[in-house]
């Protein structure tokens, strides 16, 4: 633990991404193999259950740091981050521990089925002994949700530089479903293992987007484009008769989706599909609220299953006859995709094709694009024919050139201290807009992203002096200022006050030009549903 | 209903029976300054009264005033009411005042800290009925450690920067925070190098303290020069040209609000100090339950949580809205 919390102090210290490598890197070659094991696993999203509610965790820190709990709520609404507060309020101790990383997490794991009295000794003992970064990094990995400026990637890139494996591979190795708790470093890592490929997925490659005009991408021969499906990003895998459902955030999600049972046994063995899972329901291409009914569901019922099965769009193959295509250039990889299709689409109903579109003039794409919405697409994607598929997100070879957001100007009614990096500054606003008889303004819409650090820094000063009323950690603001609201997608809704919900709110500008009374209504809102 | 010793206006804290401003950020005939960090020695007023050491600081900053200088403990009567400076550790010259009317006693903090620093006459405690108190860190959150240990880490980055071949940049506020640094960084390890800001102001304390040499980076100056030393620098230079000089540099801020990791990540810092020149949150406790006060009025700071905590604890407190903001804070207040 000493080690560990050495490094996030280390990469706490500093803004700049190669030191925070070159840390991690000799980290990586000093920590013993179990706690590099467990150290990939924080870093890469996999950390233990929370083995107790925050809600006590707070009670216990309060308790232990002489305060009523109300200051600790207060105090943690100002620092932003659970962990940080508890690491600042409690006691200080200078001494310093000797457990392995491995160790606390193991106890961690078994505090879990512990009575609450257990529960609370482990934690107030822990945080009277531990110093603050060991204190801070402890309390993190009790409470979740280890960010710390380091991304998956990052972390990646460190480990290749420490053993020497290439990045890619590392990547393709990290995948999938791998317990810390069970796996060596060496079977993690180091070893060749057949049995583990069998499930994996390999890591998704991810488009930029177009902020403005295609036409700098050159000449439009050399693109292939599509339209952009508003579903769940997936991989496909049918490898030894046994089927695997990936999301893109790396979970596996095959016992949601049933139906895609039916590939097996007809597609050949070792195919991987890159793809968009969409709602299907009336044999028609349905919206993302459509699919919302099967995320999240467990078990699926046989009645969910007819209102709203669900189909594969594929649009890449990255594996066919057990070999990686990855390698190979987009427009090949396309052209045994698409004979793929036609050989099984009359055998497999869930297969679909998304439709590849040849361009010669950049105007002919456009006019493809403003026609996304009637076909419930997001958009358009421009891949480069002779592109390989690559890791993660990476700019040049493929394009995401999204259909323009609705819009709609709102008023600020109410502001929220934002975390991390924003601790500490009101960053996260509530949005209304005006009711049929333009005198109160109903909420529609929260936002957090859209402006600049500089924006956020002067609208935060305004917030803090202007403030009518506090609820904890809410103020209500003067109605004054108008931004225009952007969205993705927009449906009626019981569960809003404003009947209204949309997809991705962000502030496109904030309209100083604008006075509150030249902002929408609730009315304006509902006229952009798509009938 | 008598009215109180001191009221807030639209001008300052003024005392009425006096006929006296207190710190006022509107122009005034006549003030009482306790120190002089802009936001509390502002321009504009016929008179001021302010401690013997900040005469020639508020004289740097706003040119020939009408200015009068006083001891710490020398009492001075206007119309009747006794006033008295007395060091608030806050910064060299720095006071709070006492006022005394009709056996009540008052006592305006002005900024304070608790903590002996090296550069100014420590805090001491003012018996008072009311006390006027800051609270910028007035939450449980900030705690400072003793100023020798950040001393100690200050002095090891210095070091391991000019190891690894890099120039020390540290940033700090010009009049206060900079000679506090002058004054523990190891002058051995290396040249300590300034902007002009803090060249000048610098040079104004040199006559009431003792600071080690430190030289002005100009046009001349070179990289060579810089390499593995140390320059002390205002805030506001941070991601401007005049730093790219110092290349290969790593920043560092000294500062209170460095104990919020996000904080520094925002402003894109590398290294935080926290290093304060106010009280932290035990040290405003324990300062106003040395006045032995029963009513409290906290002005800048985390002013609404605070008051309510000192109300649990049975003091009759309650909060004011002033003009003062402390250097690095959050703009526009908390």
């Amino acid at each position: 633990m000493k080690v560990f919390a050495q490094l996030i102090k280390t990469i706490d210290s500093t803004n700049k991404t190669n030191l925070k490598v070159e840390a991690l890197a000799d980290y990586f070659q000093q920590a013993s193999d179990e706690d590099k094991v467990w150290t990939i696993a924080i870093l890469s999203h996999r950390r233990p259950p929370r083995p107790v509610n925050t809600t006590r965790i707070r009670e216990y820190a309060s308790e232990l740091a002489k305060i009523p709990l109300w200051l600790f709520e207060e105090s943690y609404h100002i620092v932003g981050d659970l962990a940080e507060t508890i690491a600042l309020v409690v006691p200080d101790s200078q001494q310093e521990t000797e457990k392995s990383l491995t160790q606390y997490l193991e106890e961690m794991l078994a505090l879990k089925k512990e009575s609450d009295d257990v529960k609370k000794e482990y934690l107030v003992s822990n945080w009277k002994k531990l110093n603050y970064y060991e204190r801070f990094v402890f309390t993190k990995l009790i409470t979740g949700g280890f960010r710390i400026g380091v991304s998956q990637k990052l972390m990646t890139r460190a480990l290749a530089k420490a053993t020497g494996i290439d990045e890619e591979i590392l990547a393709f190795k990290l995948m999938g479903n791998w317990n810390p708790n069970k796996i060596t470093f060496q079977e993690l890592i180091l070893e060749e293992n057949e049995a583990d490929y069998l499930s994996k997925p390999y890591p998704f490659y991810l488009a930029y987007a177009i902020e403005d005009q295609p036409s700098d991408l050159g000449d439009p021969k050399d693109w292939l484009a599509e339209h952009k499906w508003d579903g769940i990003r997936s991989q496909v895998i049918i490898r030894k008769n046994q089927l695997f459902v990936w999301s893109r955030g790396e979970e596996l999600v095959t016992d949601k989706y049933p139906e895609f049972e039916e590939f097996v046994g007809k597609l050949p063995n070792g195919t991987v599909l890159d793809g968009e899972i969409l709602a299907y329901p009336n044999n028609q291409i349905g919206g993302f609220k459509d699919l919302q009914t099967r995320i999240g569901r467990k078990t699926v019922s046989k009645k969910l299953l007819e209102k709203t099965p669900v189909i594969l769009k594929a649009y890449d193959i990255l594996e066919f006859q057990g070999k990686d295509l990855r390698k190979k250039p987009f427009a090949e990889r396309r052209e045994i995709l698409d004979q793929l299709y036609a050989d099984f689409k009359d055998d497999v109903a869930v297969f679909h094709l998304s439709e590849i579109m040849e361009f010669s003039a950049w105007e002919e794409m456009t006019k493809e694009r403003e026609k996304a919405r009637e076909i419930k697409s997001e958009g358009l994607m421009i891949k480069r024919k002779d592109s390989t598929y690559g890791v993660g997100r990476k700019k040049g070879d493929w394009w995401k050139w999204k259909s323009d957001p609705f819009s709609i100007d709102a008023v600020l009614t109410y502001a929220m201290r934002g975390h991390g990096r924003r601790s500490n500054l009101f960053t996260d606003y509530t949005f209304g807009l005006w009711d049929n008889d333009r005198q109160e303004l109903v909420t529609f819409a929260k936002a957090y992203s859209g402006l600049t650090d500089k924006e956020f820094r002067s609208l935060d000063a305004w917030i803090k002096k202007h403030t009518l009323e506090r609820f904890g950690p809410v103020r209500s603001v003067e109605p004054f200022h108008v931004f225009e609201i952007a969205f993705e997608g927009i449906a009626e809704s019981k569960r809003h006050k404003s009947g209204v919900a949309t997809r991705f709110p962000r502030m496109l500008r904030w309209r100083k030009d604008k006075k509150i009374e030249d902002a929408n209504t609730i009315e304006d809102l509902k006229a952009l549903i798509p009938k | 209903m008598k009215k109180p010793l001191l009221a807030f206006n639209s001008k300052g804290i003024y005392c009425e029976a006096a006929d006296v401003y207190i710190d006022a950020w509107k122009p005034v005939d006549k003030v009482i300054i306790s120190h002089g960090h802009a936001d509390h020695s502002r321009w504009g007023h016929q008179k001021y009264i302010t401690h013997h050491d900040n005469v020639p600081i508020v004289q740097h900053r706003l040119g020939e005033v009408n200015i009068d200088g006083k001891a710490y403990g020398e009492s001075f009567i206007i119309n009747n009411v006794k006033f008295s400076l007395h060091p608030a550790g806050h910064i060299i010259g720095s006071s709070q005042v006492r006022v005394e009317h009709q056996g009540e006693v008052w006592v305006f903090s002005g900024d304070y800290k608790d903590e002996a620093d090296g550069t100014c006459i420590p805090f001491e405690p003012v018996p008072c009925h009311t006390f006027i108190t800051e609270c910028t860190f007035g939450l449980p959150a900030f705690k400072w450690k003793p100023q020798a240990e950040v001393f100690e880490e200050i002095n090891q980055w210095w070091k391991q920067n000019q190891t690894d071949g890099r120039t020390s940049v540290l940033f700090g506020y010009s009049l206060g925070k900079a000679q506090r640094l002058l004054k523990h960084l190891n002058p051995e390890i290396g040249k300590i190098y300034t902007h002009g800001a803090i060249e000048n102001m610098t040079e104004v304390c040199r006559s009431l303290i003792d600071l080690p040499i430190t030289h002005l980076i100009t046009r001349e100056t070179t990289k060579a020069e810089l390499s593995g030393n140390l320059v002390i620098a205002p805030p506001s230079t941070h991601g401007g040209t005049w730093i790219r000089k110092m290349t290969p540099y790593v920043t560092a801020s000294a500062s209170g609000w460095m104990t919020f990791r996000g904080a520094r990540r925002r402003r894109a810092i590398d290294k935080g100090f926290v290093l304060s020149d106010h009280c932290d949150w035990n040290g405003l406790i324990n300062s106003i339950k040395a006045t032995g006060c029963e009513k409290v009025i906290c002005t800048h700071g985390y002013t609404d949580i605070f008051a309510k905590y000192l109300r649990e604890l049975g003091y009759d407190a309650r909060t004011e809205k002033t003009q003062y903001e402390s250097p690095l804070a959050p703009k526009g207040g908390i």
